[in-house]
């Protein structure tokens, strides 16, 4: 039986493996994530990062090992469960609901912390209106928090692609998560806008929500994590702050290829 | 009442629709009576079938508009809906292994229709929803053969091929008799639906209840779950939608709705039978959602009436009007019946499939998104259909 991490760890992954057939996409890594911090995963393309992302977020159960999220051991729970624990994700290609407003994102967004049933909806009863509209202000708050406010009322699917990409951040902030997965929330982004997104991780840092992410660029992921975890060929390979792994031979073999 | 009323936003066009469509239909009966000297008693009724079809459309809406679940079996649950006020109203029970016939008041009736539906939606629901797209589709058109086949050789519980006849009237304790029906105007005790302009009036309560419990449904966090999973499952689970519980409420409302509209029709032909749920009444019901325009309310209830009036008005009067257009204009000829012609009446009779085909085919090619379209449907169709892969999640 598995042992329960410690408590400032929010989420434990405890020997995880992830195959598909004879493919073994996640080699029996475990790493832990600290509360209160930006973690971060890194390595190259086909490194199992995402693979692991949906294991934690119940997409996929791990074939082998434990995921503890606080005290609950989430492996092979079912997405929408793991989104009520309090674990909340973007995606690496974008997954907005496309053909609904920016608002009615954020709006199912907040689905999992609501009351109303069938008969509520069907008959509009008061407590329906009245959570409807406090779910519509919260909505609009978080609109605003990511600087979307003017485009409440537009289709995802006809924003550009920094405002779909801090969309996805708003809607998963709706379910009110204590963790926050983010994958690769900078790419194709610009300078600037990568600046504009370390700032957002930050306030959502301040607002005690835990980060762990996955990015491709350096710069980002040096400027704003607190550990960082490297996985190759599915393995883990290096662990560490960002000072450490940076200077890590296997990592830079890793991501420079080893001369041989 | 006029702040309400100011708040109504007469530029929005599903509004002036919902307003036309009001307006239309109180208005029928009365012109249905003044426009045949008192003899439109088939007009109206022939209005209350039609809405038994705007019900169903409304109720399929919910599953393939909404939610986004091909559902090629609806008359199933139509059946399911028929047979069961079928059974709890008329002598069919004292004839089966029960011995005991039910008759159970058509008001409280209608409800446990409603129930049985929804339960079989749920049941049929329950182990096929994790079936995607086109397995589900095929599941539900399985279940859309079974189930008129149960009935069908139920031997005595269900009739077997002459269905169940003789079905009990509705009947109210007070009702008010007037000129539109053609009748004068008087107070009755112990009505009893005979007169169609009854059944036409209940079908209006019918349908506005349905129109506002869909709007209602269609703006509330259940609405939202449909459309997110519409959308993407994918996601939709990701931020916290139970996708299987939401999609088999999906089914169950939908059914429920034909378990209303079920009800209604044994009620009003007295009479249920194997052979009104075959696989054309799904199609037909399919159709009605399709070319209104998926997911949107009005556009779905203007498709209805769109396709019962050439369903059933304009293909069965067809022929007739062919062979007298002929005689009109002088090729009267061609309703001689000789050696391979049968006249011309009889052989527009064999095409009219055909010219339902190309009415069909001509409307999809001019207008794809449906006669009414809702605000996704006609953007999407704008959009072209630029899908992302599924290539976040793998073989999800």
């Amino acid at each position: 039986m598995a042992e329960r991490p410690e408590d400032d760890v929010i989420l434990g992954v405890d020997r995880v493996s992830k195959r598909f057939g004879g493919l073994v996409a996640v080699d029996d890594v475990s790493f832990d994530v600290r509360r209160g911090r930006v973690s971060a995963l890194i390595g190259p393309n086909g490194a199992g990062k995402t693979t692991l992302f949906n294991c934690v977020t119940g997409l996929f159960p791990p074939t082998e090992g434990h995921i503890w999220f606080e005290d609950i051991d989430v492996s092979g729970v079912r997405p929408h469960q793991v989104a009520k624990l309090g674990v909340a994700r973007t995606f690496q290609n974008i997954r907005l609901f496309e053909y609904m407003s920016a608002l009615d994102n954020v709006r199912v967004g907040q689905h999992v912390r609501m009351k109303a049933n069938l008969w509520d909806a069907m008959f509009k009863l008061p407590r329906e209106r009245r959570e409807e509209v406090h779910v519509t202000e919260r909505a609009r708050e978080l609109l605003r928090f990511v600087g979307l406010e003017r485009h409440g009322e537009s289709y995802a699917r006809n924003l550009s692609y920094g405002q779909q990409r801090r969309l996805e951040i708003a809607r998963a902030l709706a379910t009110a998560p204590r963790l926050l997965l983010l994958d690769e929330p900078a790419a194709g982004f610009t300078p600037q806008e990568k600046v504009e997104l370390m700032r957002l991780v930050q306030r959502i840092l301040d607002q005690g929500i835990t980060i762990l992410l996955i990015e491709h660029d350096m710069r980002v992921v040096m400027d704003i994590s607190d550990q960082i975890t490297v996985l190759d060929h599915g393995e883990k390979i290096a662990e560490g702050p960002p000072e450490e792994v940076r200077h890590n031979q296997r990592v830079i073999d890793a991501y420079l290829g080893t001369a041989s | 009442m006029r702040a309400r009323l100011a708040r109504i936003d007469w530029h929005d066009r599903n509004t002036v629709v919902y307003g036309v469509l009001l307006l239309l239909a109180l208005l029928f009966p009365a012109v249905a009576q003044f426009s045949t000297g008192g003899n439109g008693n088939f007009l109206v009724s022939t209005a209350a079938d039609a809405g038994v079809y705007v019900l169903l459309a409304l109720g399929l809406n919910v599953v393939v508009g909404f939610a986004g679940l091909l559902d090629l079996g609806y008359a199933a649950f139509f059946a399911i809906g028929a047979y069961t006020y079928a059974m709890l109203a008329s002598n069919k029970l004292a004839v089966s292994p029960l011995h005991h016939g039910v008759h159970i008041p058509f008001w409280i009736a209608l409800f446990v229709a409603v129930a049985v539906a929804a339960l079989f939606g749920a049941m049929l629901g329950a182990p096929t929803l994790r079936l995607r797209g086109d397995y589900l589709a095929i599941v539900t058109l399985g279940f859309g053969e079974i189930v008129p086949r149960i009935f069908r050789n139920g031997g005595s519980l269900t009739g077997g091929v002459n269905g169940i006849t003789a079905l009990d009237l509705p009947t109210l304790p007070v009702w008010l008799d007037g000129p539109w029906a053609g009748l004068q105007l008087a107070l009755v005790r112990d009505y009893q639906f005979i007169d169609p302009t009854a059944y036409y009036v209940l079908m209006l309560i019918l349908l506005g209840l349905a129109i506002i419990l869909t709007s209602n449904l269609l703006r509330s966090r259940l609405g939202r779950a449909w459309m997110a999973i519409r959308e993407d499952e994918v996601a939709a689970a990701a931020m916290g939608v139970n996708t299987v519980a939401t999609k088999l409420l999906a089914f169950a409302v939908g059914a429920s709705f034909s378990g209303f509209a079920g009800c209604f029709y044994g009620a009003k032909l007295s009479l249920v039978s194997p052979e009104n749920f075959s696989f054309v009444v799904s199609v037909t019901i399919l159709l009605m959602v399709v070319l209104g325009g998926m997911g949107n309310i009005p556009g779905v209830i203007v498709g209805a009436l769109t396709i019962y009036f050439v369903d059933f008005y304009v293909l069965t009067n067809l022929p007739s009007w062919s062979s007298g257009l002929a005689d009109a204009i002088g090729l009267g000829f061609l309703n001689q019946s000789h050696a391979g012609w049968t006249g011309l009446g009889d052989e527009t009779q064999r095409l009219i499939y055909l010219v339902f085909g190309l009415i069909l085919v001509v409307t999809m090619v001019l207008r794809p998104q449906g006669l009414l379209p809702s605000r996704q449907r006609q953007e999407e169709l704008a959009g072209g259909t630029a899908d992302e892969a599924l290539a976040d999640v793998g073989a999800a």
